[in-house]
């Protein structure tokens, strides 16, 4: 049953993935609260991307459970799927926008598909999801290959906020951004989120966006949640590679209250 | 079950009274956009608006409410037109979009934009033959340079490409071609028999085959076998690019990957051109002695007769140069791929379509030469 007014907008129960005899992940266990900004981190390889690709039913899964808002993609019905499929939103992480369409074409695209809009309704509103993203309204009739790496990041963003998704996942959405683009781009997320209230599950490797952003961090490591939790929780974990990351040099730096000079 | 009322127009003396309930999300946005439309008539300059019974609200639902109020000059309403408070940010942000339309770019009508459209495809025209010499001459460079030894040749990628477009391509050439001369002594056969001259099938299928088929058979296999995938191959290799990597590194994309190219084509055209004129005359040969019962030793004896030395030289003459059109095409094409998926397409369709034609054109031009020369 999807429910969308569901605590959890997602729930893994005991998943495996494997491929072929490499299991990569481990009989996972992991909660997302509903409209929370859920950020998950891993070591390069360990499987955050196989998680969300498993998640988003892109790849099988051997054994286990994935419930989103409810409804178990294994035994739901057709109708179902495209009724789900319709409420998330994904961002990849080099953005997939559709290079044969221009960036407008690429926002309405969702729309042509799932809703019974007049054309220039479908230009207006994706001129107003162009600009809620903050892009100018001339950005919209280029096509994906004439845009910077960051306006391909808010093109991406916009076609996943396309439908008014439930839940947005999010593949690395800073990476390959500099610094200043990157801290823009969370301010962006986070200010979409509080308006339009959805759910966020990000992977992430950018610790800043960790601290400023997340309201839950989860950690995978070995094919399993090491740890769940707030940063303070993060922080005082005692899971080796968890502390390596968070209490190593970088983590430090940026996470210490009083950043050492 | 009755789908809940969305909207209510009421049209008073003075004002008009919009009432809004129920969900306004993108799931109903069909609904409300056809109701919207629908009361389009109504004179909006005076509006009341009470957005009080909204349950829900998204984009879709702030873009409708926000398009209800753009045009119009006094609205009544209390503070936020009585939209509950979790809904306001949301609205604020869509209100203060769309506001500007994008600057069209100017482009002429009529006669003056015809005549400009000319003019740019003359340009590009230009353009396009100015990119084919540059890669000619960027092939003809390297070539120079590898022969006097200053570069090394690449002979590994040579042999690679040599074994795709030379050894791999050798069955379904043979195929194609032992049926069109079996064909053509077919047709040849049919007619010339009503006038006693079956013998003359022979001077028909040797000479047709020698001098124009065969070459013009497998060059138009080859460039939509071969012309096709170097197009495709140098493309993907522009959009992902490594081709800018191979430059940063110093080594050209000519030199490295468009030299090994042409010359494995420039090599293997004239063996598959030889290759398919003789499965030609085998099928010619075959379905002369099937199907009009002339001997084999007769086909033999009367094709030394009919066709000479320079029969054959005209098409083996042809073969290196439809070659080196063919790859020359083909991989300047390649090299203009843009980052789109849909260019990579275009491109390679562009690459097939002119080879082809260029092939046809070429093969005109050397008619008219070698009658010129009395070959």
């Amino acid at each position: 049953m999807l429910d969308l007014d569901s605590m959890l907008a997602v729930q893994l129960h005991d998943l495996v993935v494997s491929f072929d005899d490499q299991i990569v992940l481990d009989h996972l266990d992991l909660d997302v609260p509903a409209g929370k900004l859920f950020g998950l981190v891993g070591a390069s390889g360990a499987g955050k991307s196989v998680l969300l690709r498993a998640i988003l039913g892109l790849i099988p899964r051997r054994e286990g459970r994935i419930e989103i808002f409810g409804l178990d993609r294994v035994a739901a019905s057709a109708e179902e799927l495209r009724e789900l499929e319709r409420h998330w939103g994904v961002l990849y992480q080099q953005g997939a926008l559709f290079s044969s369409l221009t960036v407008l074409q690429n926002i309405e695209f969702p729309m042509r598909e799932y809703l019974d809009l007049s054309p220039s309704t479908m230009r207006e509103i994706a001129m107003t999801k162009l600009e809620m993203v903050g892009l100018a309204p001339e950005d919209g009739d280029k096509f994906p290959a004439a845009l910077s790496g960051g306006m391909t990041k808010r093109a991406a963003l916009a076609r996943a906020l396309a439908l008014d998704p439930h839940i947005v996942f999010l593949d690395e959405p800073t990476s390959g951004l500099d610094p200043i683009a990157a801290q823009e781009f969370d301010a962006l997320i986070r200010t979409l989120h509080q308006t339009l209230g959805f759910t966020v599950f990000m992977i992430t490797h950018d610790l800043e966006s960790l601290r400023t952003l997340c309201d839950e961090i989860a950690a995978l490591a070995d094919g399993k949640i090491a740890a769940v939790g707030t940063l303070q929780t993060m922080l005082a974990s005692q899971h080796p590679w968890v502390r390596a990351y968070f209490a190593g040099e970088r983590g430090r730096s940026l996470l210490s209250p009083v950043h050492a000079i | 079950m009755k789908p809940e009322a969305l909207i209510e127009f009421r049209k008073n003396a003075e004002e008009l009274e919009i009432v809004g309930s129920g969900a306004w999300t993108a799931a109903n946005a069909g609904r409300l956009d056809a109701l919207i439309g629908a009361e389009s008539r109504h004179d909006r300059s005076r509006v009341k608006v009470d957005m009080s019974g909204v349950r829900e609200f998204d984009t879709y639902g702030a873009w409708f409410l926000e398009r209800l109020l753009r045009d119009t000059e006094e609205i009544e309403s209390q503070p936020a037109f009585g939209l509950p408070d979790r809904f306001r940010g949301l609205f604020e942000k869509v209100h203060e979009t769309n506001r500007r339309r994008p600057s069209k770019r100017k482009g002429g009508k009529g006669l003056i934009g015809g005549l400009e459209g000319v003019g740019r495809s003359v340009e590009g025209a230009a353009n396009e033959t100015l990119r084919y010499l540059d890669v000619v001459g960027a092939v003809v460079i390297d070539c120079i340079d590898v022969i006097l030894v200053r570069r090394r040749p690449r002979l590994a990628s040579f042999t690679h490409q040599l074994d795709r477009v030379g050894v791999k391509s050798v069955p379904i050439i043979v195929l194609l071609t032992l049926l069109i001369g079996a064909i053509i002594a077919q047709q040849a056969v049919f007619y010339f028999r009503r006038f006693g001259a079956e013998d003359y099938v022979v001077d028909l299928v040797g000479v047709l085959v020698l001098r124009e088929l065969g070459v013009l058979i497998v060059a138009i296999l080859v460039a939509g076998r071969c012309g096709s995938s170097y197009t495709a191959e140098l493309g993907s290799m522009k959009m992902n690019e490594e081709i800018d990597a191979l430059r940063t590194m110093g080594r050209g994309p000519i030199e490295v990957l468009v030299l090994p190219r042409v010359a494995a084509l420039v090599f293997a055209l004239p063996l598959l051109t030889f290759i398919g004129s003789i499965a030609a005359l085998y099928g010619g040969g075959a379905v002369a002695w099937l199907y009009a019962g002339m001997e084999p030793g007769f086909f033999i004896a009367r094709l030394r007769e009919a066709v000479s030395i320079s029969d054959f030289a005209v098409g083996m003459i042809k073969s290196p140069f439809m070659a080196l059109v063919i790859g020359i095409i083909a991989c300047a094409e390649g090299l203009k791929v843009k980052g789109s998926a849909e260019s990579l397409g275009a491109q390679t369709t562009a690459s097939v379509v002119k080879s082809i034609f260029s092939v046809i054109v070429m093969d005109g031009v050397f008619a008219i030469f070698f009658s010129s020369i009395g070959m």
